[in-house]
């Protein structure tokens, strides 16, 4: 089966396992793949080369027409997940191979990226772990606030990147240098020491670290 | 069953007395001490059982030279080499948490048979 990068998957949840020196170990279950080339990217054609993979079904009849005709070559699909991966040698795949967790080995080091849980707006506290200010003392209605945020007559203007109240959480993160702690084929699982983004059934892309 | 209670399940041992808070155990851990193996064995009363699948720990109580000595295991470690079932204790609590305040004549588990 050729070799590949990374694969889309599937965050299950988090437990822990007892590794070969008999320590417990937290580790994240994460179903990889399986996952359908759908198109191949070549250098002549499309100016770089990749593979573009699909993952996860949806509804012929909840896709639009073109997303189908897409992934119709692969006969598979429709994919809710479409993902590049840049590869070097776009020939040693072929449209509709199907990839899976066979791809990952025990001890190989992941960067793992996902979509983080929502928080919505959050205060400085939250957000940035500010101390907020004193229970009394004056303090009135204000204890969560960031209390000063510059000075004054110069440069009368707030600092760029000042840390403030915003969105936290729902944005693209990853966790590099996992290390991948089991692999269970059979089942399209890996086992990965410590956690990752997202909720659970979270989609996730996992990459080999170079 | 779900995935993650599969992966659970896999790591259960099933070689485990049933025992329960009171009951006097005999622990043999396995201790690896650069390339040899040995088996310490850790005897005292069970102080406790916490948790669920294959992340239940158990806490053993035993008064050593006077001094009170707790050790948690994991139970379903591979470190265990087995657990020894000595005695069935009578008690009423799950956690016998009231025995770390008990000395001498009272800080003893009436047994089953």
């Amino acid at each position: 089966m050729a070799q590949i990068n990374g694969l889309l998957g599937r965050k299950i949840g988090m437990t822990q396992v007892f590794n070969e020196l008999g320590e417990q170990v937290p580790v994240t279950i994460i179903e990889v793949g399986p996952c359908t080339v759908v198109q191949i990217k070549r250098q002549d054609r499309e100016g770089y080369n990749a593979v573009q993979l699909g993952y996860g079904d949806k509804k012929a009849q909840r896709a639009t027409k073109p997303l189908v005709g897409h992934c119709a070559p692969s006969g598979k699909g429709p994919f809710t997940v479409l993902r590049e991966i840049r590869v070097d040698d776009p020939d040693a795949y072929e449209v509709g191979e199907q990839l899976t967790a066979e791809q990952f080995a025990t001890g190989e080091i992941v960067h793992v990226t996902g979509q983080s849980k929502g928080k919505g707006f959050a205060g400085v506290m939250k957000r940035w772990g500010f101390a907020g200010l004193r229970a009394s003392h004056g303090t009135h209605k204000v204890q969560r606030s960031p209390g000063s945020i510059g000075t004054s007559a110069w440069p009368s203007r707030v600092v760029k990147g000042k840390k403030m109240a915003g969105q936290m959480g729902n944005e693209k993160v990853t966790i590099k240098n996992l290390t991948v702690v089991g692999v269970r084929p059979d089942q399209g699982i890996i086992l990965v020491k410590g956690g990752v983004p997202g909720s659970k059934d979270g989609v996730l892309f996992i990459r080999k670290a170079k | 069953m779900n995935q993650l209670q599969q992966i659970e399940q896999d790591f259960l041992r099933m070689d485990i007395p049933p025992f329960k808070a009171g009951d006097t155990v005999k622990v043999h851990v396995k201790i690896r001490e650069g390339e040899k193996e040995r088996v310490q064995v850790f005897q005292g009363f069970v102080l406790r059982r916490q948790g669920e699948m294959h992340r239940e720990t158990f806490t053993v109580r035993k008064v050593s030279g006077g001094i009170g000595v707790e050790r948690t295991f994991p139970l379903h470690a591979p470190m265990l080499d087995k657990i020894e079932l000595v005695a069935k204790g009578r008690v009423r609590r799950a956690k016998l948490y009231y025995m770390r305040e008990l000395r001498g004549k009272a800080a003893r588990i009436k047994t089953i048979r």
